[in-house]
């Protein structure tokens, strides 16, 4: 029979992880859904790990727990205040039940490529802790995701903290596209970030999921927008790059060319609501 | 109190009796029953469309040495499952005719070991080639199901004198009930080869009646009750006789009570569904939008077996045209065989499907005149005195006109229609825009044609000992509130307090065959005959002792005479009268009218369309609980809602479903529900209690057509199929299906 | 650590010696034979499921039991005292919010935890928390009825 195992500390959890397959989990709205649990040897529960959760703030960035739910990241005014995008991306991962169970931590372990916070904190340049048997690392998020559900994550690696730099001044925008207005796998998601000087966009980042394998940043399109003046011939030639950039498909949820349609059409009122102020 | 005073529970809102259990979760639907000694079964279904059994191999299955297994070749009957013809097997024997069929049952101690054993069961098969969807069966020339035909008038020579021919094709897809209680059974052998059934489900002698027949029993061997049910919507009418057939031969082969309950995903690939329609139109009008010639063809996808199309197809046929006066009228319909599920009941029964189309087709026909979707409507309406296609005269309660412009009224829909056209059509590029869209239809209430003169459903009431005048009828409560609804028309009729009235849970050893819960019957058919039965029976209490009132009547009764039972059946009224033949005379009794007008935001980015108001008038005869009248009003349509733009069974090259979990098969969350505003008419039908008509069903007709025309006003595209999701409207687009002028 | 897992349900001491693995929602039907928490779905779609862990409304289709070690489970039945009802279920009752009722249980529970938490709750954050809760019945009109009438009579408004 499985071995469930609920340790009270970081070092006895990745002690737990060690073992070829156990399997971590903490809000389990994906695991316990299909076959995510039967095989494995040991399941390991990481919600309550103190290491994993608080949400703190030093001078340079917001360090999220891993195990944070999405109800307390909506919760946490402060981090809403500094991301915006991030408690709107909390506010559409499923209904109040989802949100209450669902984790940071596991949006990002779980690698879906519709997962509705992963644009985001590409958008926000995150970072992630990385705890192992050998000791901690830290990976830049956008290193995180190398395949269709493939992570950086070594055997028994635990993800700890996910840190949000500070942002200089500047726009956050969110739009998800589900299959209805709540409860819904995104069909397109998409974060915008960018700082402005003098006028024009500078450290402008992209991101969107449900467009690739795996959650991206349109680099393309970035650069275009990058030391630009937002404007509305400006905002079409970056839905044209949007659209052509991304390699979405068809699937149960929605067909390729709506996604591509859809990417172009958001990117570009996101740019025109940026250059309208 | 006076009896007279007493007769105030129609019209009131008192609180459902099952309401406490209900919100504290002590009401028991089948899966929390506790049986003694119950095993549990599961069910082996065909992964192909299409193909030949070869083999049946249980032997992995029976390592477990308590596993029962049984499989068409135990049958100790016919494998017929009678509906309406005998072609639906029990189980499938040589050949699968649809994915999911039943081909082998397990049953086991555990609901995990059942589980198990089912996928040890080894079938061998040989896929055919299936036949999916309706080009497919009408090209391959597969049976028809059924088929119907009205002929009013003289339709070539309405084309010939119109000013405009309009022509359209519609189509509505698959759609799923999705009872939040998934469907269920308990079967418990009884000693001397019978055995008691009890579960979820509409028609408790439907089932009877299917395991009589499966089984050899008599119906005194055979006892059917239902368990509080979650939810039926059309989907617990004639799929139930399949689980409880199931059931009852796992407990037969085992001795052992079994109860099988579906997994959601199961439940939605193996039950039935809406049929899919393709309906065409051709309209003759002249200058002004009158209708001089409506000739519509309907065809219906009904799966693998007949189960209900013939009569899903002929509601569907009567109700093609919609509630519109027309003097040239030619209906043609079809129900063609597929390798699907067999398609089978759901609120609304055909009528949704075609007045879909009609309703998309006024709107066109509308635009091509020039006028807009309020004055086709106006125009053409039925009225006192119409004759409907069936040479039927409405010669009462046509609140069509009323209907329309009570809503039209509420929401000032003229002008804020022309105003969002306008706007539309000024360009711009906003995120996003509104529309309005309204619709108008009908839904006739009770059996179609001669189903009612035919069954002439008995009713019981039992003045019992306790003094409670007990409702015995087999109309069972899924949500609807059939309980305390009749229990308010008894109470009424004699005249005493709610609270002396008691409804008996549908069990065949307890009530007699007052027929089906379903076809918008119960409050008008069986509501109706309640009432001239307790007009009896109070009339017999008080000729006992003169003076008194009730009370004291029926309290001296009891003592001097004992318990008092009256047994009336309904009585079709004079002059009606159905002919099969020649599809022509009395349809149904009474007919309900309603209008819709919802307005939605559309993102213009995103062709996401999100329901912010909807405005609903339906003429229901009279309500007896408005606030459960409204209930139904405002559930059904938001499943029409649903089935405009939401809910989506897509079908793969191979005609395997693809959305089959509530993950992926989208109903509306609070977050896709407009406010609702529900304005209740009341046209009083005759025969029916105080008046009362059906609502069950009605609502499911107007809720599609009025969204997809506000979708129309908002953005320009036409939908002609639903669900008119984000992605067929991104398509409809950029084919350059859009309002002409835009 | 031991495989027995040790919580409260309804304010009781239970333990549990099976598979860890097993969904809260089984142990509580099954082994507690509490019906009143349905399963609609299995997925957590639809909020049939609704518990409360710890006082948080959760889904416990999507809840291994060995995960609530400790915690305080909190069921429909225990809402109301025996025989009678709160006042949020009667006002559910009456305003027609009740029709098939297997939606019902997690509805009652998430509204309940939501008046808890913001008792000034008004239609728009009702329609909100309850977005994980599928009804097929009512169309929803009813129960943010009966919930704005709650909210209202908590908020004094109404006698």
């Amino acid at each position: 029979m499985t071995r469930a195992v609920r340790p009270t500390s970081l070092a006895d959890a990745l002690a737990a992880l060690a073992e070829p397959s156990a399997v971590a989990i903490a809000g389990a709205t994906d695991l316990m859904v299909g076959e995510g649990l039967a095989e494995a040897p040991a399941v390991v529960d990481v919600l309550r790990l103190p290491e994993l959760l608080g949400i703190r703030r030093t001078d340079t960035c917001f360090d999220i727990g891993a195990a944070t739910s999405f109800s307390r990241i909506r919760g946490d005014l402060g981090l809403c205040d500094m991301f915006p995008i991030l408690g709107q991306a909390a506010a559409t991962v499923g209904g109040w039940q989802i949100q209450n169970r669902a984790t940071l931590g596991g949006n990002i372990a779980n690698a879906s490529p519709a997962g509705d916070s992963l644009p985001v904190l590409l958008a926000l340049d995150a970072e992630l802790v990385i705890a192992g048997s050998g000791g901690e690392r830290v990976l830049a998020y956008r290193d995180f995701h190398v395949g269709y559900r493939q992570t950086a994550l070594e055997p028994g690696e635990l993800i700890v903290r996910v840190r949000m730099p500070v942002p200089s001044p500047g726009v956050q925008r969110f739009k998800k596209v589900g299959t209805r207005a709540a409860q819904a796998i995104s069909k397109v998601v998409v974060a915008f970030a960018a700082e402005s000087s003098a006028g024009t966009l500078t450290a402008v980042r992209v991101a969107a999921g449900s467009v690739a394998a795996t959650p991206v940043r349109l680099t393309e399109t970035e650069a275009l927008l990058t030391g630009a003046r937002p404007s509305a011939g400006l905002a079409d030639r970056a839905a044209a790059c949007a659209s052509s950039e991304v390699t979405p498909i068809d699937d149960i949820r929605s067909t390729a060319a709506y996604r591509r349609h859809v990417i172009g059409r958001v990117v570009r009122r996101m740019t025109l609501s940026v250059a309208g102020g | 109190m006076s009896d007279a005073a007493n007769a105030r529970s129609v019209g009131a809102t008192p609180p459902r009796p099952d309401g406490p259990a209900k919100v504290t979760g002590r009401a028991e639907y089948v899966d929390d029953l506790e049986v003694a000694g119950l095993w549990f079964g599961a069910t082996v279904r065909s992964p192909h469309c299409a193909a030949d059994i070869v083999r049946i191999d249980a032997s992995r299955a029976c390592e477990d040495p308590d596993v029962v297994v049984v499989t068409a070749a135990d049958l100790p009957g016919p494998n017929v499952l009678m509906v309406i013809a005998d072609d639906w097997p029990v189980l499938a024997d040589e050949r699968v005719n649809h994915a999911q069929e039943p081909v082998a049952l397990v049953a086991a101690p555990t609901r995990e070991r059942a589980r198990r054993a089912a996928a040890r069961v080894v079938v061998e098969y040989v896929p055919r080639e299936p036949v999916i969807g309706i080009d497919a069966a009408l090209a391959a020339k597969t049976r028809l199901l059924a088929e119907c035909k009205i002929t009013h008038g003289d339709v070539a020579a309405g084309l010939a004198g119109a000013a405009h021919v309009i022509e359209g094709t519609y189509e509505t897809g698959l759609q799923e009930h999705i009872y939040i209680e998934p469907q269920g059974m308990i079967a418990i052998p009884q000693t001397g080869g019978g055995v008691e059934i009890v579960g979820s489900m509409q028609c408790p002698f439907y089932i009877q009646n299917a395991l009589c027949t499966l089984l050899g029993l008599e119906p005194e061997q055979c006892r059917v009750r239902q368990a509080t049910t979650g939810g039926g919507f059309g989907g617990k009418e004639e799929y139930p006789d399949i689980i409880a057939a199931h059931a009852a031969l796992l407990a037969l082969a085992s001795g052992r009570p079994v109860k099988i309950v579906y997994e959601r995903h199961e439940d939605i690939l193996a039950t039935t569904k809406r049929h899919p329609s393709r309906v065409r139109h051709r309209t003759g009008v002249d200058a002004d939008g009158k209708l001089l010639a409506v000739e519509v063809d309907v065809v219906l996808d009904g799966g693998a077996y007949v189960t209900l199309s013939p009569v899903v197809l002929s509601r569907a046929v009567l109700h093609a045209a919609g509630p519109y006066a027309c003097a040239n009228v030619a209906i043609r319909g079809r129900v063609v065989e597929t390798n699907s599920v067999p398609s089978g009941a759901f609120r609304g029964f055909g009528a949704p499907q075609t007045q879909f189309a009609s309703e998309r087709q006024m709107d066109k026909i509308a635009r091509v005149v020039g006028v807009d979707p309020l004055a086709i409507r106006e125009r053409n309406a039925y009225r006192e005195g119409d004759i409907t296609p069936t040479a039927q005269v409405l010669d009462s309660g046509v609140s069509a006109l009323d209907c329309l412009r009570t809503a039209a009224e509420r929401t000032d829909f003229r002008k804020r229609w022309a105003e969002l056209e306008a706007e539309r059509r000024s360009g711009g590029d906003p995120p996003a825009r509104r529309g309005i869209g309204l619709s108008l239809y009908w839904h006739g209430s009770g059996f179609t044609g001669n189903g009612e003169q035919m069954m002439r459903s008995p009713v019981r009431l039992r003045l019992a000992r306790s003094g409670l005048v007990e409702i015995r009828v087999s109309s069972t409560d899924f949500g609807q509130g059939t309980s305390i609804v009749l229990a308010q028309v008894v109470a009424d009729a004699i005249g005493i307090p709610l609270d002396r009235v008691s409804v008996i849970v549908p069990d065949t050893a307890e009530v007699p065959n007052s027929g089906p819960t379903v076809a918008s019957r119960t409050v008008m058919i069986v509501g109706g005959v309640l009432e001239k039965a307790a007009a009896e029976l109070a009339e017999q209490v008080r000729r006992h002792a003169p003076g008194a009132d009730f009370d004291e009547a029926a309290r001296c009764y009891l003592d001097e005479v004992g318990e008092l039972v009256v047994e009336k059946r309904y009585e079709p009224p004079a002059g009606g009268g159905f002919d099969e033949e020649t599809y022509t005379g009395t349809a149904y009794p009474a007919y309900g009218f309603g209008c819709d007008i919802v307005e939605i935001e559309v993102d213009l980015d995103t062709l996401v369309v999100t329901p912010e108001r909807a405005t609903l008038v339906c003429d229901v005869g009279r309500a007896i609980h408005p606030v459960l009248c409204r209930g139904q009003v405002e559930g059904g349509t938001l499943q029409a809602f649903g089935q405009a733009y939401l809910e989506e069974l897509g079908v793969d090259d191979d005609g395997h479903w693809r959305n089959d979990r509530l993950s992926t098969y989208i109903i509306p969350t609070t977050l896709d529900t407009p406010a609702m505003d529900t304005v209740l008419l009341e046209y009083p039908a005759r025969g029916g209690p105080q008046g009362a008509k059906g609502v069950g069903e009605l609502p499911a007709d107007g809720g599609a057509p009025a969204l997809v025309a506000a979708i129309e006003n908002a953005t320009g595209i036409s939908p002609v199929a639903v669900p008119a999701t984000p992605e067929r409207l991104l398509a409809a687009l950029e084919g350059g299906r859009t309002v002409a002028g835009d | 650590m031991t495989d027995l897992v040790r919580m409260q349900v309804n304010g009781a001491a239970v333990e549990f010696d099976g598979d860890p693995r097993t969904r809260l929602l089984d142990v509580i039907r099954e082994r507690l034979s509490l019906t009143g928490t349905k399963e609609g779905c299995g997925e957590g779609e639809c909020g049939a499921c609704a518990v409360l862990i710890d006082g948080e409304v959760v889904c416990s289709c999507l809840v291994p039991v060995f995960q609530v070690d400790g915690s305080d489970i909190t069921t429909i039945e225990s809402l109301a005292p025996p025989d009678a009802l709160l006042p949020l279920q009667q006002t559910f009752v009456d305003a027609g919010g009740v029709q098939c009722g297997a939606c019902t249980p997690g509805i009652v529970l998430t509204l309940h935890a939501l008046f808890q938490r913001e008792p000034r709750a008004r239609r728009a954050r009702v329609r909100e928390a309850l977005a994980g809760n599928l009804c097929r019945c009512t169309g929803y009109e009813r129960i943010l009825r009966a919930a704005e009438e709650h909210a209202a009579r908590l908020r004094g408004d109404v006698s």
